[in-house]
Formats: C-alpha cells, structure tokens, sequence
C-alpha cells in the first residue's frame, strides 16, 4: 500500500501577534510547525502501514525552509519526502493549491507508486478552511472522505476501504473503493516518537525538491496568484469594543456576597434572563425571548 | 477561498486592485442561493441564518433569493425545508429530489449543485460551514473552478455588486476580506451561529423549480451502511445553547472541571471550554469554543478563568451578556466581556453556584406556596 500524506508547515498560532500599526502579523521569531491536525493524519498512514504494510510518502507545497517540516516528518517515520517549491506557487489560495498538490501526487504515482490513500489533516491553523482535501480529491478523481475519525479496514483484494466519518449529528459508517482521500480528524493517538532506525534513515533520506515544471505542471498560469480566483483585498484588525468590562467590585466581600452582586448585575443586564434561568415565580413578568432561536 | 498557502496577507495585493471585468461567460449570472442543509428531515438551523444574509444580499443586489434543497423524496424533510426557505425570505426553491440522495455522499450531492449551478447561474452562493456543508463546497467549487471563501463572519456586496466576504485569518487576529473577481458563482460558507436568525415572513410564497438527478446508484462508489446518531448522547451542541457556562487553564487541575458542570446544571446551561483544555485532554474537542471550535451565540455566557485569546473572542462575541471571572485584572477577556469577577474560579464557582441553587429554591418554594 501507498499512502501520501499532506501536510504543512505553518506558524505556531499561539505565539502570533498582531502589529497594532500596520495590522502585519509579525513573524520575526515565531516557530513554525507541522500543522497540528497533519500529524493526526501521518499517525493514521503509519498506523495502516504498521497493519497492511507498505510505505509513507509525505508531500508539502511551500518556500524552502518548508523541508524542515518534511524532515520532522521523516523523523516520525515517513518513507519518503517530497517539496513542492517554486516562486510561480507563491500566493496560491486553496483552488491553487489544490492544483500544484494534485499535480505533485499525480507524479509521485508515475514516479514512486501510485498512491493508495492520500490523507490531509482536517484543516490547518493558519487558513482554517478544510478547502484544499476536497480540492485535491476532485481533481484526482478520487473518492472523497472528509472528517474521518477512524479507518475501520481495508480491504486490498477489493479495493474497499471503510471508515467512520463524523457528519451532523451522527457518525456515517461509509465503505469506497481506492484509491480514495482522507482528510482526517485528530484521533485518539498522538504522533508517535519515531524509532532509532526512522531518524538513522531520515538522515540517510534526501528530501525530493520539484519546481512546478518537475510536478508536470506545464501552465503556470493555473499555480499562484494567477491561478487562484480568490483575491484578499482588505486585511484589518477588528475592531474592539469601546467599553470595558463592568467589574463588580470584590473588596472586602465574601465570595457569597460577590455572587449575589453578579447575579443581580446579569438580571439587570438581560431581564429576559430570569424567566429563561427559571427564577421568575408565576407573578414574576414574563420575559420575552429576544430572538426566535430554534435549537 | 481564502488565506491557505497566502503568505502575504497584508495590504490590498497587485492584482486586487486590477479591474474586475469578469469575463463574458458569467455576465448573465444572476441571483443569490442558499443551500438547505437538511439534517435527518431537519432543516440546519444555519441555513435559516443564510437565508437571513441571502435576503440582505439580494435585496441590495436587487435580485431574487432562492433556497436550494437537495434530499430524497417522499419525507417530510424536504417539504419542511421549502417552506422555510420561503419562510425566512426565499423568493423561488430549486428542489432535486432522488432516493440517491437519502443520506449524505458527496458524488451525488455534488453532481445535483453542480448541475443545478450550470443551469440556473446563480452569482452567489451560500452553504453552511457544517462537516457536510465544507464537504460539499469544496467539491462544488473546485468542479467550477470557482472561488470559495470558507467560516466568513460578514457578508456584504460592495458598489459593483461584488461579494465581499470577510472572515478571521491567523486564528483570529486578523480579518481578511476576500473577492472572487472573475468566476461566478461567488461561494461562501458560514459557521452555525454566526449570522443572527432572521425573522418570519408572513404568508411566505414563491415557485419551486424540479431537476432531475442525471445519476444511476450503480455510479457511486461510496456507500452508507450505518448512521449511529448522537441522539440523546452528551454530544455538545453548543452553537445552539442558550446558556453556556467555559473553563480554561485557570481551573487549575481537571477535577475541578466538576464546577464548572454543577454552575451548567443549575442554570440549566451547557458546559465547554477554551482551546488549551482540550490540548490538555481533559475536554473532547466538540466543547472547544472559540475559532476553531464552536462559535456561540448564548444569551448568557460565563467564561471562568479564561485569559481570552483573539482566537476565543471571535467565537463568543455574538454572545448577549458575557460574564468574566478572571484573577488577572487585565486579562484580555476584560476588554470584551460586559460584567468582570476578579477572582479565583476555583474558589468564585462554587459559591456562585450556591447563590444561583438558593435563589432557584427560594423560588420553587413561593411557586409551591401560592
């Protein structure tokens, strides 16, 4: 079995700031790493290696220092690294991106083995948008399982595959043919710490570096900033409230007598509050509920 | 779309400020749509809060809003999900009807927008940001080569009847307005409670326009072969919660979680928590509040020992009253919430929740007297 991964190196959102002038996110000193919920992913493919045997291929699209995350990968335990880097990828938004990752996969099946299973993590942490999964399987042509919480089998005399997919209000047992795309939720396991033999043979593993000609990717037209039909035109700080909280004063009070001046001040605040708490007794006023909410 | 893989999301970029002529194939795309999630028979209630902006949208563009259903025939599901949809503000439906569309799959789902799409050219389109309205946009827009702008927070159209679709970017500290400039349609989704519910119409009408599904079983690859419902399980559902009672790292240690679920039950809330707790494991990720968790829109929400990362802020503003307990003094949850305890969680919880338990009783007893 094949399975490539994708994953990303982004910042470590906890440690981003905002500058408060210019509204730039100020990177100098921020660390970058392996898109939390790829790991989630990686785990799984090793998981399934472990189980049917065969290799992991990772892939990321990014500038250069990106082969550190690849690295890391290998580390982990992954067979194989491949850096998708080219200047004409720069600006890519997620239609883009799904472009130049499907191109890459593409190739790695001519170049490697054609993949099994392609896994990406649910979303990242940076862009948030769980867009570039579903992308790439579109374009491959391959069957789509989004919010996968656990591969229950494979069968590869088959071809089959099933999985448990978190959908509203439910879980979805669901059963496809490969090759197929995972994007897949943060399961119970941590990655694992890679054995002695894994990081002896990420040192000996040189990271695959193709420039988007490399990938087969004859149009650049449809990588980047031209091949992506979002534009970000505005990017602002949001706006803080005028006021600050009103604090109810905790001087010399005991914690009792705190929690009946916060109770008043919610029930002056929001009236409507009382009968939706249930503290309003039968000659107490009705509060209307402000909006008709359907839950 | 959005800021996947855009490393400079700064200042407006050359091409933004190009001139947005779109192209000739897409001048006759006209009106906005909807997606109608339909969950089990019911409709998403975030689907009602689209058609909540879809009307405003429309009615700035002045064009129709219609409500796009896609289900199996026969059940109530479908019906109940065309009358909402001229309920809350829809001018006409589409409605595609097939038994292949009994439970959620993503190829047949995605061959009746598509199809739906091609023939009917909406400029703008609008689906929920639930695990199958994500599923579903992703595929749509990437079969259109369209744009898709993902978890926006407001929906506008600027003077050339553009979309502009704004959303949070680096985990919330950033707002990002974005632009499909020269494909249609313009695609968007939106997070459960982030739009506010709009209201009734009264004596709701409108035409309902049939596609078939071009689509025989033996096409799909995937199958369904169960559906476990959460059900009555303590699954969270907290984007819907009227009251919701948070803890974060200023609980301390894990047992003391056990207050913050006694403050829930008393006043009849639902309990969750900030990013860092469900790092630590002690939360399941479902309770998570915040950007990449649940987006809130209580009457009432009390975040207890909660520092209030921008991250946190963006998915509780929609909040009517926020109640803030904190020993930091300047923790950044001050600056948006309306009432502030300074004070230890762990010691202020219990004792709130024994004020709130004394005057429910007090009340319970005068109801029994009377």
């Amino acid at each position: 079995m094949h399975f490539v991964v994708c994953i990303k190196q982004v910042p470590d959102s906890a440690q981003i700031r905002v500058h408060p002038v210019t509204n730039t996110i100020m990177r100098q000193g921020v660390p970058t790493i392996i898109n939390p919920h790829d790991l989630a992913a990686l785990e799984e493919a090793l998981k399934l290696c472990d189980t049917y045997g065969g290799e992991v291929t990772v892939v990321t699209m990014g500038p250069k220092m990106a082969e550190d995350a690849l690295r890391k990968a290998l580390t982990f335990g992954a067979h194989r690294a491949v850096l998708l880097t080219d200047r004409h990828f720069a600006g890519s938004d997620t239609l883009a991106t799904s472009f130049a990752l499907a191109q890459a996969i593409a190739e790695i099946g001519d170049t490697f083995a054609t993949p099994d299973v392609v896994f990406t993590g649910k979303q990242t942490i940076d862009g948030d948008t769980a867009q570039v999964g579903p992308g790439i399987a579109k374009r491959l042509d391959l069957q789509q399982l989004t919010y996968v919480a656990k591969i229950l089998s494979i069968d590869a005399a088959s071809r089959e595959i099933t999985v448990e997919r978190r959908a509203e209000g439910g879980s979805q047992i669901l059963r496809t043919r490969l090759p197929c795309l995972v994007t897949m939720l943060d399961g119970a396991d941590a990655i694992r710490r890679g054995r002695l033999d894994d990081a002896l043979r990420a040192a000996r593993t040189k990271v695959v570096k193709w420039s988007a000609a490399d990938a087969g990717i004859a149009e650049p037209a449809n990588c980047g900033l031209r091949g992506s039909p979002t534009v970000v035109k505005r990017v602002f700080a949001p706006t803080s409230r005028e006021q600050k909280a009103r604090q109810i004063d905790t001087t010399n009070k005991p914690l009792c007598e705190i929690a009946g001046d916060l109770i008043a001040a919610i029930f002056a605040d929001q009236p409507a509050l009382k009968h939706d708490l249930g503290f309003l007794g039968s000659t107490g006023q009705q509060g209307a509920p402000d909006v008709d909410r359907e839950s | 779309m959005s800021t996947e893989n855009r490393e400079a999301c700064s200042p407006p970029s050359g091409r933004a400020a190009m001139e947005k002529e779109l192209p000739k194939q897409f001048q006759d795309y006209r009106n906005v749509w909807v997606f109608i999630e339909l969950e089990h028979g019911q409709v998403h209630p975030v689907s009602i809060e689209l058609l909540g902006e879809g009307r405003k949208l429309a009615d700035k563009l002045g064009v129709h809003l219609a409500g796009v259903v896609i289900g199996p025939p026969g059940g109530q599901g479908t019906a109940n999900a065309i009358a909402d949809a001229f309920a809350y503000g829809a001018d006409l439906s589409y409605l595609v009807e097939s038994p292949l569309l009994a439970h959620y799959r993503n190829e047949p789902f995605t061959k009746a927008l598509t199809d739906l799409v091609l023939a009917n050219k909406p400029e703008i389109l609008l689906l929920g940001a639930t695990t199958l309205g994500r599923d579903l946009a992703g595929s749509v827009a990437t079969t259109l080569k369209t744009g898709l702008t993902a978890d926006c927070t407001e929906l506008n159209v600027d003077s050339d009847g553009s979309l502009a679709a704004t959303r949070p970017t680096f985990g919330g500290s950033l707002l990002c307005t974005i632009y499909t400039l020269k494909c249609r349609p313009q695609m968007a989704t939106v997070r459960p409670s982030v739009m506010a519910m709009p209201q009734r119409v009264n004596n709701p009408t409108g035409s309902i326009i049939r596609h078939e599904l071009k689509m025989r079983e033996e096409e799909i690859a995937t199958k369904v072969l169960a559906f476990f419902s959460d059900g009555d399980s303590n699954t969270a559902n907290l984007a819907y919660a009227d009251v919701v009672v948070a803890g974060g790292l200023g609980l301390g240690a894990v047992q003391n979680l056990q207050l913050l679920k006694d403050l829930a039950r008393t006043i009849g809330g639902d309990f969750g928590c900030s990013r860092p707790l469900v790092q630590k494991g002690w939360m399941p990720v479902d309770r998570q509040i915040g950007q990449t968790g649940n987006t809130i829109r209580p009457k009432l929400y009390i975040a207890a020992g909660i520092s209030g990362a921008v991250q946190h802020r963006v998915g509780v503003e929609g909040a009517d009253l926020i109640v803030a307990i904190n020993t930091d003094p300047n923790a950044p949850i001050f600056d948006f919430a309306h009432l502030g305890v300074v004070a230890d969680a762990i010691s202020f919880l219990p004792a709130l929740t024994e004020v709130f338990t004394k005057r429910l009783e007090r009340r319970n007893f005068e109801k029994f007297a009377q």
